[in-house]
């Protein structure tokens, strides 16, 4: 926290002092007044982080997952007290968003939104992915530490009112992401989504430190605050390095959060990375993202709103797009997700491009809705399995229904279907839309919708398809001769393949013992998979407490 | 609005409309969590739901006062304040009788299902309540959000009917019939959130409630034009109205029963419902300056259905086109404009729905009996199945629209009040009546006459239980074609007081609104 201090030098106390002078004289290092409840989830994190670090270099023999899971957990659960905390002191009655630690940290309900929103995420990734990582042998402390400290760099995102200190939130999330991408040592795809990400990823953020310094050579701070006000009270007349700092910090943000075109890291990412960290990725690294974005955007930059207003609508219009029309063409289901969820960020766009507080509130709705969507899916998909191709989920409401149940409300939710948290995200973001007069963009958005609903449906059908060979497979330890009677008939209706067929008797046993030993799910999974579709389903129908808190969650300008 | 709410809310002592639209949610709830062996428990509590159901609508139906305008039994929740959204149900004369025929033709479907235990009954049951609600809830919201919201809850169920228990090309069916719809909905949401806002801009206040929307006149003329047109677009997919029926032959082919019935004879509803109760009060004025547009499709539709028709070799596909033709009929009296075409359009919404019903269910008993849909493969069943071929042609003449059956009323109707203010439009539909009695008859000629051979000639005939499921259809025919009265009684005066609205809003009053 030390680097926060830069704003100091320029008092004229700082004179050269002679060597050799004590410490007496006029003191070089200002250490400003540190209010720690408004990092304290930031804090648990890292603490979190460095206990678990230690506990697992400290016993000998390796920790057991489920113990490394559910402190990673209990971490998130203290986070998210803290964040609730926070949230409560800023938006009570008589409360008042303010600014930390020498103006650092903007403490408002914004702030501790992001700080909530990233705190479930914790708590949801770690308690589902034991499972999985048990099971692809992935050491759990490591996998889950950097889990923590990616996430802390999101909370510092959030909460950032500096630009400095969002850098420093960037780096310290995207660096841990680069290596959970590559946490996975047994698949070559992992290894190669980590070094992918890492290259481009830190691209962008020397193109985001780019932007940095523009903007702080044309407005004089890289507080957010104090460039707001200068931007009020200044009229620039040769805007050229501001608008060029604002061109690079969109940039920087794009690459973070997946928007195109600068999106082209995210299909072999998703799809290469262990999946527990894609859906953290998904979920985190986008509410970082995009909590930087409509910070600076929105609210330090928002006298330059005729500027940034057509490149974040035209953003929007093709992120929206083309992740909706290249996600039709996948077969694999991580890599459809990942363009499925390209396309989302181009929806939550659609709020800024609004430039209205009922725009932030529908954007930071939809971050919310759609991280409980993001991780059900994806924790499913984890447990799923397989290559991850579409055939793996053929038949998957016969075999195991309720993850095919589960991921088909989540899916639908994602498609936008009424009664789903999913249909208000879309929803708030297209009513600020029409409420701002973009009428274009509110039907772009709702046809990006429609092509979306076709590959969503289309996952949906799979899992519903292929009866035929299930019951097969089922019926067989029943009665085999009557098996052997429905299995030519089902030949005779459904491309089966020939191998199943000529390996009868042998197969139906190592089918009907798949079928039972795969019911079980796992308390872990079973839990965050229900509490997401819960979720999804209940605020759906039960629709303003979670509007109202998006709507409460104000920038403070 | 002119028709004003009914000064009493409710004379049952209990909020009626909330209890129609949710009972079948709550009871496909309670067999969503049944385990997954209990097929026979779920029909049973689908078939106490869906007769409940039936029950509470002929109660609102007893205790409906006739020639009133305006909604009866209406209640009014709050629901998304931030928003203006609101829980927000009316019954009036035009919803009336499509609530009832919601509520009628469910426990049919649940009786009929045909579906095998092992088969996932249990799940059928589920969706084909959640269908029920979501009918039923889009005919009696007065909010346009909600009733946005149910229009499209529709598909969820729809969907899952065809893609799971359909039959040929049922995933592409499914998802074809799914975007169709979809798409249009997304001039129709973006439509009312501009009219909602429109409104907000005038009033002051956000709400999408239909009443103070539809008084707030806050659109200019042009604006009103072009949400007209978004509106229309959802509603005339998903009646369909000719040029937005490609999904509707795949979908009403591959469907099971119980899924092209409730396409054809509902859903199809809620499009023109939609146009009668959203188009028509909210933008008068552009209905009245696009009307001949749509009467235009109508003919188009009457004229192209009818002759599609006469060349399908599948039984499925000869009824969805002859829908087609229906539909058209349907969109030529709302957009006559005038009383009696308005009444009759109403008056034949309900008639389509029990004619297609019947037709459905006796092509389903045919397939049940040949397991064939195809017309060349079936020929005289007269002699072996007697009865089912009275009732077929009973049927087929009421939808030809012989008089003294219920479809030559509505026909009629429509074809008098388009006379009236539309004379060439009336003259061309005329042509469509004609080429309905070529179909049918064509139909009816190949599938029971000629010589039977090989299985036709030993075709069972009706079982007591086929005769029971189509026994309510065949006295409804016969009694709407004789005595419609009772039921023009109840629509008239909505219908008078709508026409009497749009022709205010045009200030040059046509077609003796009264």
């Amino acid at each position: 926290m030390n680097l926060l201090v830069v704003s100091t030098p320029f008092s004229p106390s700082s004179s050269p002092t002679p060597l050799g002078s004590t410490t007496q004289s006029a003191p070089s290092l200002l250490v400003p007044h540190v209010n720690y409840t408004a990092i304290a989830p930031e804090v648990t994190m890292i603490v979190g982080a460095l206990v678990l670090l230690c506990a697992a270099a400290l016993v000998g023999k390796p920790l057991a997952r489920r113990f490394s899971t559910l402190f990673t957990g209990l971490v998130g659960i203290v986070s998210l007290y803290c964040s609730l905390r926070i949230w409560f002191d800023v938006t009570g009655v008589n409360h008042h968003p303010f600014a930390a630690i020498d103006g650092a940290i903007a403490v408002d309900g914004f702030s501790a939104f992001i700080l909530m929103l990233v705190s479930i995420a914790v708590l949801f990734v770690a308690i589902s992915s034991e499972k999985y990582l048990r099971s692809n042998e992935i050491r759990s402390p490591e996998f889950l530490v950097l889990m923590m400290l990616s996430s802390s760099g999101a909370m510092l995102m959030g909460s950032a009112n500096d630009l400095i200190v969002l850098f420093l939130g960037l780096e310290i999330m995207s660096i841990a992401l680069y290596v959970l991408a590559g946490s996975n040592l047994r698949r070559n795809e992992s290894g190669e989504a980590a070094l992918k990400y890492f290259l481009l990823g830190g691209f962008s953020s020397a193109i985001f430190l780019y932007g940095i310094a523009l903007v702080y050579g044309s407005t004089g701070s890289t507080n957010l605050a104090s460039i707001a006000q200068f931007l009020s009270i200044n009229l620039i007349l040769h805007q050229g390095v501001l608008l060029a700092g604002l061109g690079l910090l969109i940039v920087g943000f794009a690459f973070k959060v997946g928007l195109v075109p600068f999106h082209t890291w995210a299909p072999d990412v998703y799809q290469g990375s262990p999946t527990p960290a894609t859906s953290f990725m998904a979920a985190v690294a986008k509410a970082g993202g995009f909590a930087g974005l409509l910070r600076v955007v929105y609210s330090t930059l928002f006298t330059l709103k005729l500027d940034w207003e057509p490149i974040i609508w035209l953003l929007a219009v093709i992120t929206m797009l083309v992740g909706a029309f290249m996600a039709i063409s996948q077969r694999d289901i991580k890599r459809m997700l990942a363009y499925s969820s390209i396309s989302h960020a181009g929806f939550i766009l659609v709020g800024l491009q609004a430039a209205s507080s009922a725009g932030i509130a529908g954007s930071l709705y939809y971050l919310f809705a759609y991280l409980f969507m993001v991780i059900g899916s994806f924790t499913i998909i984890s447990v799923v399995g397989g290559t991850g191709d579409l055939e793996d989920y053929r038949g998957l409401i016969y075999k195991r229904p309720f993850l095919a149940i589960s991921l088909g409300i989540l899916l639908l939710a994602q498609s936008g279907v009424p009664f789903t948290t999913g249909f208000w995200a879309k929803f708030s973001v297209v009513a600020a839309a029409v409420d701002a007069h973009s009428y274009a963009i509110a039907i772009i958005a709702m046809i990006a919708a429609t092509i979306g609903a076709f590959f969503y449906l289309r996952v949906v059908a799979f899992m519903i398809s292929g009866r035929e060979q299930v019951s097969l497979g089922i019926s067989q330890s029943e009665n085999s001769t009557d098996a052997l009677a429905k299995a030519q008939l089902g030949s005779s209706t459904s491309p089966a393949s020939p191998y199943e067929l000529l390996s009868l008797p042998g197969k139906a046993s190592t089918a009907t013992m798949s079928v039972e030993r795969e019911e079980r799910v796992g308390v872990g999974v079973g839990t965050v998979v229900s509490l997401c579709v819960a979720f999804t389903l209940v605020f759906g129908v039960w629709v303003s407490p979670i509007l109202d808190f998006a709507k409460q969650a104000k920038l403070v300008p | 609005m002119s028709t004003p709410i009914a000064s009493y809310s409710s004379t049952l002592g209990m909020p009626i409309l909330t209890i129609l639209v949710l009972l079948p949610a709550f009871c496909a709830l309670v067999i969503g969590l049944l385990p997954r062996k209990a097929g026979y428990m779920a029909r049973s509590i689908a078939m106490a739901s869906s007769l409940a159901t039936l029950g509470f609508a002929i109660a609102m139906l007893v205790s409906f006062k006739s020639n009133t305008p305006g909604y009866q039994f209406y209640a009014k929740h709050e629901w998304i304040t931030s928003f203006g959204i609101s829980w927000e149900l009316g019954v009036d004369g035009i919803s009336l009788f499509l609530v009832l025929l919601s509520a009628l033709v469910f426990p049919i479907l649940v009786a009929g299902s045909g579906v095998p235990k092992d088969d996932g009954l249990k799940s059928y049951m589920a969706w084909i309540l959640l269908l029920e609600s979501a009918c039923i809830g889009c005919f009696l919201s007065l909010d346009i959000f909600v009733f946005f919201l149910f229009f499209e809850l529709t598909l969820i169920p729809a969907y899952f009917l065809i893609a799971r228990w359909g039959s040929g090309r049922k995933a592409y069916a499914a998802t074809k019939f799914f975007l169709y719809t979809f798409f249009g909905s997304v001039f129709f949401f973006v439509g009312i959130l501009i009219v909602a806002f429109s409104a907000k801009s005038a009033t002051g206040q956000l709400s999408f409630d239909l009443i103070s929307l539809s008084s707030a006149h806050a659109l200019s003329s042009g604006a009103a034009k072009w949400l007209f047109l978004a509106f229309t677009i959802a509603f005339a997919i998903k009646a369909p109205i000719f040029p937005f029926h490609t999904w509707s032959p795949d979908a009403y082919s591959s469907a099971p029963t119980g899924g092209s019935v409730a396409l054809a004879a509902i859903m199809a509803k809620l499009g023109t419902y939609g146009i009668i109760r959203f188009d028509l009060e909210l933008f008068p004025q552009a209905a009245h300056d696009l009307a001949p547009l749509l009467l235009t499709l109508g003919v188009i539709g009457i004229i192209y259905g009818a002759i599609v028709a006469a060349v399908q070799k599948d039984m499925k596909k000869v009824v969805a086109y002859s829908s087609l033709s229906h539909i058209g009929f349907i969109v030529l009296g709302l957009f006559a404009l005038s009383p009696q075409g308005l009444d009759g359009a109403v008056l034949q919404m309900i008639n389509h729905g029990i004619l297609v019903v019947g037709l459905f269910l006796l092509i389903a008993m045919i397939y049940r009996r040949r397991g064939t849909w195809d017309i060349g493969q079936l020929s005289g069943l007269q002699r072996a199945a007697p009865f089912l071929a009275g009732v077929f042609t009973l049927v087929m003449l009421a939808s030809v629209g012989v008089p003294g059956l219920n479809s030559f009323v509505g026909e009629f109707l429509i074809l008098i009040g388009t006379f009236v203010t539309h004379r060439w439009w009336a003259v061309v539909a005329t042509v469509g009546t004609v080429l309905a009695v070529v179909y049918f008859l064509w139909v009816y000629q190949q599938v029971f006459h000629r010589k039977a051979e090989g299985e036709n000639a030993k075709v069972a005939d009706m079982s007591l239980k086929e005769k029971l499921v189509m026994a309510p259809i065949i006295i409804l025919i016969v009694f709407m074609g004789i005595y419609p009265k009772p039921i023009l009684d109840r629509i008239t005066p909505t219908v008078n007081a709508l026409v009497h609205q749009v022709a205010q809003a045009n200030h040059t009053p046509k077609g003796g609104a009264r």
